[in-house]
């Protein structure tokens, strides 16, 4: 009997070993499970008092819309939020590693989270997987040093912006975004200045939809403002509503079978 | 374009060497918009040899006829070829002498139909094209791939103009613009492509048609602006980050 000897992959960084066998299911016509993308716009912007993020909140499974109403503007901290394009499980465990290791790092050092630490943890753990860890994010944050606002590649390069967006709606968010941007812009400004931008992903790319989410980060205070705007209500909604009053559907034939009852001696079950 | 390879009929594969596989010199995209009077149309003016910028004064955008404009991205070779078939076709138009000229929608429609039969025959003209026009007070603007898909809008564009500006177009495009305010929509439009598209150079020719006729507008270049803050400094927070 042979010892198979168990192979740990070695600390951080991926493990290629199971790829050759992966290549030949493929080549065998093995269809590899489809994941949940979240085919995305995502953006965020700089304006006097700090950072604005937005996103959009369709998630999408190949052609179909899983989660109508998901979530992509993820908590890092109290003063830092990011928002994730990519795969939505990527997305959801980096931001959640990062985050626990962000509240580590404030309970070693008794300060507020800086949004480069945030970026670093990050940038460092996409890299090490080499891309294959497909999360890209927008993390905006405001800490001692001022607001900043970086995108992250699913392969760890990074950059530092006044205005960004990310996800396969990040075109029609961009146009918005570099016509209309300006340094300066005050709160209500930047906030409906994000709603176009995510209004035009929303509406013209197919991997985005539903409604806007909008995270608002100032120096001291944050606010989630979650479905800020919700551009595309149910039209049409039956005003009778649906009663199925006994007597619709026609009944052809009724048969009542009684059920045969018999008591039987036990134990009581085991605590 | 004939083919020597094989004595069948029309449906022979051309050999490789006599059919289009990629483009070499291509340029990037156009955009339209219908205003008031007529049509406008916007292009930049660069023809790129892969990475390369290779030709900085390329007129993509043409008068045909009295009632049409055309503007192309992709193979400039194939932009070439389609302006000769249409100056023959325009030709043979003129010499009926019958007081009728060919308009806009007769325009497209060969563009069509040639699009989509070099398409059949696996040798297309790799071209996006738009066509616009105005004739007896009708305008008319039209899309055709070099696939031969085709539709018609108030406003269009080819290849990225389609991610960048379309989407500005359906927030901010009017039934009733007139010329100052759709060449301002037109430039806020190029100037996103110019930031945003590699291909893109700051040398624009923007093209009206109404009624009256053509004119192209000579070359020009728009403001850009670099003066973010984010910009200045990019890593003061973090020394040593990029």
């Amino acid at each position: 009997m042979a010892k198979a000897a168990i192979d740990v992959p070695p600390k951080g960084g991926f493990s290629f070993d199971l790829c050759r066998r992966n290549e030949m299911l493929l080549q065998k016509g093995v269809q590899p499970p489809s994941f949940r993308k979240t085919g995305t716009t995502i953006v965020g912007l700089v304006f006097q008092d700090g950072v604005i993020l937005g996103a959009d909140t369709r998630a999408t499974e190949g052609p179909i819309v899983c989660d109508k109403n998901c979530e992509k503007i993820h908590y890092m901290a109290p003063n830092i939020y990011c928002c994730g394009a990519g795969t939505a499980a990527d997305t959801e465990a980096v931001t959640d590693m990062v985050s626990s290791q962000l509240q580590l790092h404030r309970y070693a050092t008794g300060r507020e989270s800086r949004v480069i630490t945030a970026l670093t943890l990050l940038k460092s753990h996409l890299f090490s997987y080499q891309g294959h860890v497909s999360a890209a994010l927008v993390l905006g944050g405001v800490d001692v040093t001022g607001p900043h606002l970086h995108t992250i590649y699913p392969h760890g390069s990074t950059d530092t912006l006044p205005f960004a967006t990310m996800g396969s709606g990040s075109l029609a968010a961009m146009a918005m975004f570099e016509s209309k941007y300006r340094e300066g812009l005050t709160r209500d400004e930047g906030i409906k200045l994000v709603c176009e931008a995510i209004c035009a992903g929303i509406f013209n790319d197919l991997g985005s939809g539903s409604n806007v989410d909008v995270c608002v980060i100032t120096k001291g205070n944050r606010e989630y403002l979650r479905n800020h705007q919700l551009p595309n209500p149910r039209t049409y909604v039956s005003s009778k509503g649906y009663s199925f009053v006994k007597g619709h559907t026609e009944v052809l034939s009724t048969k009542i079978a009684h059920l045969q009852l018999e008591e039987v001696e036990g134990d009581a079950m085991e605590e | 374009m004939n083919s020597f390879a094989s004595k069948e009929g029309p449906g022979t594969i051309q050999i490789d060497s006599e059919r289009t596989l990629y483009p070499y010199v291509t340029g990037t995209s156009v955009v339209a918009i219908k205003y008031k009077d007529g049509i406008l149309m916007a292009a930049d003016m660069g023809g790129s040899y892969g990475s390369t910028l290779r030709y900085k004064s390329v007129e993509r955008i043409k008068p045909i006829g009295k009632h049409s404009l055309l503007g192309a991205s992709g193979e400039i070779s194939d932009f070439q070829e389609i302006l000769r078939n249409l100056d023959e076709l325009i030709l043979y138009d003129n010499m009926w002498d019958d007081g009728n000229s060919l308009g806009p929608k007769e325009v497209y429609n060969y563009l069509n139909r040639m699009m989509y039969n070099r398409r059949n025959k696996f040798d297309p003209l790799w071209n996006s094209l738009i066509l616009g026009g105005v004739k007896n007070g009708e305008k008319y603007l039209g899309t055709v791939s070099m696939i031969g898909v085709h539709y018609m809008d108030n406003h269009v564009a080819t290849g990225f103009g389609n991610h960048l500006a379309r989407p500005i177009l359906r927030d901010e495009w009017r039934e009733d613009l007139t010329f100052e305010e759709g060449v301002k929509l037109l430039e806020k439009c190029m100037l996103v492509l110019l930031y945003r598209d590699r291909s893109a150079i700051n040398k624009f020719q923007v093209a009206k048609i109404t009624e009256e006729g053509v004119t192209v507008s000579e070359p020009y270049s728009l403001k850009t602006f670099w003066g973010f803050s984010a910009f200045q400094n990019p890593t003061k927070g973090a020394e040593g980050s990029w």
